[in-house]
């Protein structure tokens, strides 16, 4: 029987103790002796967070496959936790075999939003790893991060050994095995840095310097050691396909954010949208094979026992084998009291007749992310979505029977007006008029119309990379705007609005487009006392700011500025296929108010097609 | 067709609670493909009910649910499929027919369980099984009883049915299920007090070992393990 890292005292005083114990359904289990490599994947939030990321499980199993390797996972412990371990100087452990993450040969950690920074501190601190790259040794695990965030790594470059730059699953084996090798040959940490940095994909930031103008702006970025490249390029899975999927995927006791099977169609998205950091990043759009789709879930349903399966994707209504896919789905599984959800599904016709099949219409709402208000708005953000389109969806869903509608909104966007502030309001009155355009007798009571707004934070790598951000009081100034207007509404009792908190967006915009600079700064509110930023209830805006200011950095530096546009990003020294050229041109276009097509209508020439396939590109071949 | 299904749980297993051992069920249900019912209406849930929650950190060697099937499944067989679909901690004993009738679900013929209690070596006077067995002879044992809505004075003599030393633990078999139930961490409370020492300090682990039916009369208990009830299921007409 497995031993626990924690004594029972300490699980039954603490909240879900299950966080904190593995042995889950499909956890494995291997003899430490019997590999070569341990590694340590790490999700840095709570547990019921982590778990439901499906990165990790696709790389846990991709690990786990090698007979050379066994991957452990970490998640961070809550804030009742954490207090007990450093009390109690408890380091953290892994869940499987209930090691501590220090004898780990790897500690990988994915970085999937700029506010768990500083729980990537704590991962290390409670794990007694030093928190500075070039302060451990050859006997610290090495540290490696990935995911969305590391096209911007210079945040948290001095933190980190190595940072891969791309999807997991192309050039893990290569680096396992010059690891492997640099072991047998009794190599240095440094030495095995050397070698991985010439690896694809690979970026060593300890072998980077940055030097800065007098304003701040980056001057001049580039390799101190001959074994770095300049350039580091993406990296990404050309045959999704075949690409590695846990067919097996682990099952939590307690019930994660994400309690079902995942299944992801596709990768990338043919939209275009200039905010979309995603859109981006994962071009070229590539789908999987439907017919491999259906083994997988049935396969996945079979290994797992979830009564839920969900399809994954930037924008499911895109992949062109939709129909085929969910009408198995349905037929297969739907009479076995399995439930199917399809999130990020464009409203017509097709979407819901198969959403009145599968859900409780009285009980479901329906949700339209137009993003903005106005169509001259939408058309900035290339949202191609139009008024007509989102009315149209409603009225068939109304006369459909739902009554409940969501609504997507940002604030913030580069060049709004107040006017675009206000349509906000006005367009979900109009759904709402759509609604009571029904006869009474037909309808089921009033509607209920629920519009939310986030603040826009620009992201690396997106046309909307120059644009200022705002004052946390200005944001406010402008939900309070469309609030105003949402009362002056027609059927203002049938709407509701909610609107996000600004001062974690000013923060999130300083981490996504900060320099090395910004590393001093997490550390700071770290030792300060920051953990969990992204909840609400353990989020202290006053000591980030305090944090701000012991360091003598300048927030405004960071956000409202307007970057040049010959400005040199930190972020540059990545090659994400799409080119700068390509991101300029969208954001003048964008400035003018003109729309891109997306990439199966044309193709605009972004760069992707340099991977050498992809919808974009199979369509032209 | 209904049945009753006996398993044990230990180890890590003890730090998951009652409703996530319920959720984990439902999905060995689907992973053993166990024909199990389904409610009707538009969010169908699996027909399953389960005798008496155990508390966080308790081990059990006898804990039981209920289920109704759409069509019978050898029990042998079942036993063997759902332990495949187990994780380590958790392990089915039996899976036995009961009578079909809605009074005898375990839930609501539970009467009685039984607990082995251990304390931490040298924690507990030496003289304790000859004071164990003063305190059992009271015919009175007070304690306060808090509940999340109010705590009152109770006297749990009645629903002690057995206490008495085994090697260095505790036994004892107490009043479970919905008319009267009793914990064993009470009645070592209720002890400790009568030793005059107080519970704050001591360790307990508590194993649960059986639990029971009575099917004797108002005048004499007659307890009956609950899978005792239940018939093996050999044979199956598809």
């Amino acid at each position: 029987m497995r031993k626990l890292a924690l004594e029972d005292e300490i699980l039954l005083n603490i909240e879900k103790p299950a966080r904190y114990i593995g042995g889950e359904l499909n956890a494995v289990m291997k003899k430490q002796e019997e590999t070569d490599i341990h590694f340590a994947i790490c999700f840095p939030d709570v547990y019921e967070v982590g778990m439901s990321h499906l990165g990790i499980q696709i790389l846990y199993d991709m690990f786990n496959k090698r007979s050379d390797v066994w991957c452990e996972r970490v998640y961070s412990p809550w804030t009742d936790l954490d207090k007990i371990m450093r009390e109690r100087e408890i380091p953290l452990f892994s869940l499987e075999s209930q090691t501590p993450v220090r004898e780990f040969d790897f500690l990988g950690i994915t970085i999937q939003f700029e506010m768990c920074y500083t729980n990537i501190l704590q991962v290390l601190d409670l794990s007694k790893i030093p928190l500075h790259a070039k302060e451990r040794q050859d006997k610290d695990p090495i540290v490696i991060g990935g995911g969305p965030c590391t096209y911007n790594p210079e945040p948290l470059a001095e933190f980190f050994d190595l940072f891969y730059i791309g999807e997991g699953e192309t050039v893990y084996d290569t680096l396992f095995d010059v690891y492997k090798q640099c072991r047998r040959e009794g190599r240095t940490r440094t030495e095995f840095l050397e070698r991985a940095a010439r690896i694809e994909g690979i970026y060593v930031p300890q072998f980077y310097e940055a030097e800065y103008n007098e304003d701040g702006t980056l001057a001049a970025f580039y390799p101190t050691n001959p074994h770095a490249p300049s350039v580091v390029k993406k990296q990404i899975v050309m045959d999704v396909t075949h690409a590695p999927y846990p067919e097996a995927p682990v099952v939590p006791f307690i019930k994660a954010v994400q309690d079902r099977v995942v299944l992801e169609i596709q990768r990338g998205c043919i939209r275009g949208c200039r905010f979309c950091q995603a859109g981006m990043l994962y071009r070229p759009t590539r789908e999987r094979d439907v017919e491999h789709l259906k083994q997988l879930a049935k396969k996945m349903l079979k290994n797992t026992g979830h009564e839920e399966i969900s399809l994954s994707s930037l924008s499911s209504s895109d992949y062109s084998k939709l129909k085929e896919l969910v009408s198995f789905l349905i037929d297969e599984f739907h009479e076995k009291g399995i439930n199917i959800s399809l999130p990020s599904l464009r409203i017509d016709a097709f979407s819901l007749d198969v959403m009145k099949k599968v859900q409780d219409i009285r009980k479901s709402s329906l949700t339209f992310a137009p993003e903005a208000g106005s169509q001259r708005m939408r058309n900035v953000i290339n949202k191609g979505l139009t008024e007509e389109m989102i009315l149209e969806g409603a009225g068939q869903a109304f006369e459909g029977g739902w009554t409940k509608v969501k609504l997507y909104f940002m604030l913030g966007l580069p060049t709004e007006t107040e006017d675009d502030m206000k349509e906000i309001a006005r367009l979900s009155d109009k759904v709402a008029r759509r609604y009571y355009e029904i006869p009474k007798e037909q309808r089921h009571g009033k509607c209920q119309i629920t519009a939310s707004s986030s603040f826009f934070v620009p992201k690396p790598f997106t046309p909307f990379q120059w644009a200022p951000m705002l004052t946390s009081s200005e944001y406010m100034h402008r939900a309070a705007v469309v609030n105003q207007e949402f009362k002056e509404q027609l059927n203002r009792k049938s709407l509701k609005y909610n609107w996000h908190d600004a001062q974690v967006t000013v923060l999130e915009g300083v981490m996504a487009r900060g320099d090395r600079k910004i590393g001093r700064v997490i550390e700071e509110a770290y030792r300060l006392g920051c953990l969990y930023d992204s909840w609400t209830e353990s989020f202290h805006n006053e000591l980030w700011m305090q944090a701000f200011e012991n360091t003598g950095t300048d927030i405004a530096f960071y956000t409202l500025r307007e970057r040049d546009e010959k400005e040199r990003f930190p972020w540059e020294f990545i090659d994400i296929g799409v080119t700068r050229g390509f991101l300029r041109k969208e954001w003048e276009r964008a400035m003018k108010g003109e729309i891109t097509l997306n990439c199966k209508e044309k193709c605009s020439g972004c760069g992707a097609a340099s991977f050498g396939g992809g919808v974009c590109f199979e369509s032209k071949n | 067709m209904k049945a009753r299904i006996k398993f044990r749980k230990y180890g890590a297993m003890r730090f998951i609670g009652h409703l996530d051992v319920m959720r984990f069920f439902q999905k060995v249900m689907r992973r053993a493909e166990i024909p199990i019912a389904f409610t009707g209406g538009f969010s169908p849930h699996m027909i399953m009910s389960f005798a008496n929650p155990l508390g966080i950190g308790l081990s059990s060697d006898g804990e039981y649910f209920d289920i109704e099937l759409k069509e019978p499944i050898e029990s042998k067989e079942a036993v063997r499929r759902m332990n495949e679909a187990c994780v380590e901690g958790i392990e089915v004993i039996s899976f036995k027919k009961i009578a079909d009738e809605k009074k005898m679900t375990g839930m609501t013929i539970l009467a009685a369980a039984d607990y082995l209690t251990s304390v931490a070596a040298g924690q507990l006077p030496a003289d304790w099984t000859k004071q164990l067995t003063s305190f059992y002879s009271q015919p009175e044992i007070w304690i306060l009883k808090q509940t999340k809505r109010s705590e009152r004075e109770v006297n749990i003599r009645p629903l002690i049915y057995r206490l008495e030393p085994q090697e260095d633990k505790i036994y004892m078999q107490v009043a479970a299920g919905s008319k009267e139930n009793v914990k064993p961490g009470l009645v070592m409370e209720a002890f400790l007090n009568f030793l005059k020492l107080s519970p704050k300090e001591f360790k307990f682990f508590h194993h649960r070992m059986e639990m029971y039916a009575d099917t004797g009369d108002e005048k004499e208990k007659k307890l009956v393990a609950l899978e005792a009830l239940g018939k093996d299921i050999t044979q199956t007409y598809a």
